[in-house]
């Protein structure tokens, strides 16, 4: 089983796809869903505490927009346990978004230059594309095995 | 607390329409909540569908890339077409984004264009915090549920106003619609400058403490004031200095633009019929204030008020200026002078400089509509209300006792108290 990072990073359609070829997901959600449910954080639902845009100084030093480094202190410990990615392009809103232009573009770099197995698609807009779409996911999850596969390649 | 009080209290609670892309993100949504509250208002955020965001863009005429500020554009659309509604709008983005500031400015212009409602917006950081918000919060509330307080044009009965400023404090008395006396002092301990002030006022007033009917206070001691005066009105800035400048500058009816260069930061408020619309307040940088201009006077070796005479005889464009800080500004006329510069010319280049700042940086966020009203101790230095007659090609008014303004303003609104 591989971490998968996908983007749009809360994705449940990808989220849900990931699952079902056996590999782990890294969606946003688990991140804010640490900060509902962990004691002493005193602004849930609000996504993030004063302190962690801080961490996201790692990623967009004081010159970039705070949102960007709010985000990416969520994206953080997604960048960093990702073994393999699916990069969706083009999306609509429904199926996932950070909210952020500029951090999309970010995070897309960043994963890129991680060097690990990813998958680029756009969004299908046909039912053809569609199955297509799910066709190249299931391929690309199948061939990372177990994950040390997709860790070496 | 019993039930009837939390209705009562919700009664009044005025409702902010929150439109904004950023916030929940930077950590500072609790500080903007926080700084409602303490104004007895409730931020809302406008229920939007998932189709109203995509058709957003196409209704507004804007495109844009990032889906919150699709999100924004669909909530400015809810407010003004009434599916949302609020008494007043808070208009958010991050600092330093310029998608974000298109958005802002445009969706503050739509709103107040075609809702009327009060808006106010501000580019925030992660080290924003509720007291950053609190006078632009107050100010947005009393626009929206006040309107009464502010119809006022005359002052009448025998009151008093006190503004505790960051630089200096500032006490008058006024009685029929006549300032009796004033005073004006330094700022050091906001209580002790307080009543200093306000003794040499009434002194010169020729009036008994005991005999002021209603007393307003303003500026950044004015909770500390309030309190110890027992003010029947304490009131931001943004209120009492535009009821001050229309009142004082006889322009009680119709547009204008008030502009205060303060010591700590700059208010630019557009006005229509003496009640703020959409103003701004910042914060630009000490550059742009009226501290630099007190480097200016002492580095040339004259007093302040004598700083605005030498700059009108100057002529700024000989003057190199390569920043705008407040450091390497004073650096560059520094050099200048090294040089052989006038003195005329340095006082005139620091007068633009000041103008040229709060041009370029504040004035682009409000719409600048004649007269442009100049107020504060800093309008009395001459050379900066020129500057920014040059600058803006219009019509600058600096009225009598403009440096007076919030302490003005406040006799003028606090003498509605008598009468209630």
């Amino acid at each position: 089983m591989a971490n998968i990072f996908i983007y749009p990073s809360n994705s449940l359609i990808l989220y849900d796809l990931v699952e079902r070829f056996g590999h782990k997901p890294l969606a946003v959600m688990q991140e804010i869903k640490k900060r509902v449910t962990t004691a002493g954080i005193d602004s849930p639902p609000l996504n993030i505490t004063p302190e962690d845009p801080k961490i996201g100084l790692k990623y967009a030093a004081v010159e970039v927009p705070a949102g960007v480094r709010g985000r990416m202190s969520l994206l953080d410990p997604l960048l960093e346990d990702s073994e393999a990615a699916i990069l969706v392009e083009d999306a609509p809103i429904g199926f996932g978004c950070m909210g952020c232009q500029r951090t999309s573009e970010l995070v897309g770099f960043l994963i890129r230059a991680k060097r690990i197995p990813i998958l680029e698609l756009s969004y299908p807009t046909s039912d053809d594309a569609a199955e297509n779409f799910v066709y190249q996911i299931s391929e690309f999850l199948n061939g990372l095995g177990d994950g040390k596969e997709a860790k070496n390649e | 607390m019993d039930l009837e009080m939390v209705r009562r209290q919700r009664m009044n609670e005025i409702e902010v329409a929150q439109i904004s892309c950023g916030s929940e993100y930077t950590g500072i949504q609790h500080e903007i909540e926080s700084a409602a509250e303490q104004v007895g208002a409730k931020i809302i955020f406008p229920d939007i569908d998932l189709e109203e965001v995509e058709a957003a863009e196409a209704k507004f005429g804007l495109k844009v890339t990032s889906p919150d500020l699709k999100l924004m554009l669909a909530r400015a659309i809810s407010v003004v077409e009434g599916h949302t509604t609020a008494d007043a709008v808070f208009i958010g983005t991050c600092f330093r984004c310029a998608e974000g500031a298109l958005v802002r400015n445009e969706i503050r212009r739509y709103v107040h264009d075609k809702s009327g409602l009060p808006v106010i917006s501000y580019s925030y950081t992660e080290r924003t915090t509720a007291d950053t918000l609190l006078t632009r919060m107050e100010a947005l509330t009393t626009i929206a549920k006040r309107r009464s307080l502010l119809a006022r044009e005359k002052q009448s009965g025998l009151t008093a106003g006190i503004d505790s400023g960051s630089t200096t404090t500032k006490a008058v008395i006024m009685q029929d619609n006549e300032i009796l006396g004033f005073g004006w002092v330094g700022s050091t301990d906001v209580l002790e400058s307080a009543e200093e002030a306000y003794s040499i006022a009434l002194s010169e007033s020729g009036i008994e403490r005991d005999a002021v009917q209603a007393i307003g206070v303003t500026g950044y001691g004015r909770f500390m004031l309030g309190k110890s005066f027992n003010a029947d009105l304490v009131q931001e800035e943004i209120t009492v200095n535009s009821k001050g400048a229309v009142y004082l500058a006889d322009r009680h009816k119709g547009a204008a633009t008030v502009i205060d260069v303060g010591g700590m930061d700059n208010k630019a408020i557009s006005v229509q019929d003496g009640i703020p619309g959409i103003f701004t307040m910042g914060g630009i940088c000490a550059g742009a204030s009226g501290r630099f201009l007190e480097m200016t006077a002492k580095r040339l070796g004259v007093d302040i008020t004598e700083l605005g005479k030498l700059a009108l005889a100057g002529k700024a464009s000989n003057i190199s200026m390569n920043s705008y800080c407040i450091v390497f500004g004073i650096q560059s006329l520094v050099n200048s002078l090294s040089k052989g510069a006038r003195h005329e010319d340095v006082a005139a280049a620091a007068c633009y400089s000041v103008a040229e700042q709060v041009f370029e940086q504040q004035l682009q966020e409000v719409e600048v509509r004649e007269p442009v009203i100049m107020v504060g101790g800093t309008a009395l230095i001459e050379g900066l209300p020129q500057a920014m007659r040059e600058l803006l090609q219009a019509e600058v008014i600096v009225p009598p006792y403009a440096q007076l303004i919030g302490a003005v303003g406040s006799a003028l609104l606090s003498s509605g108290f008598i009468e209630e």
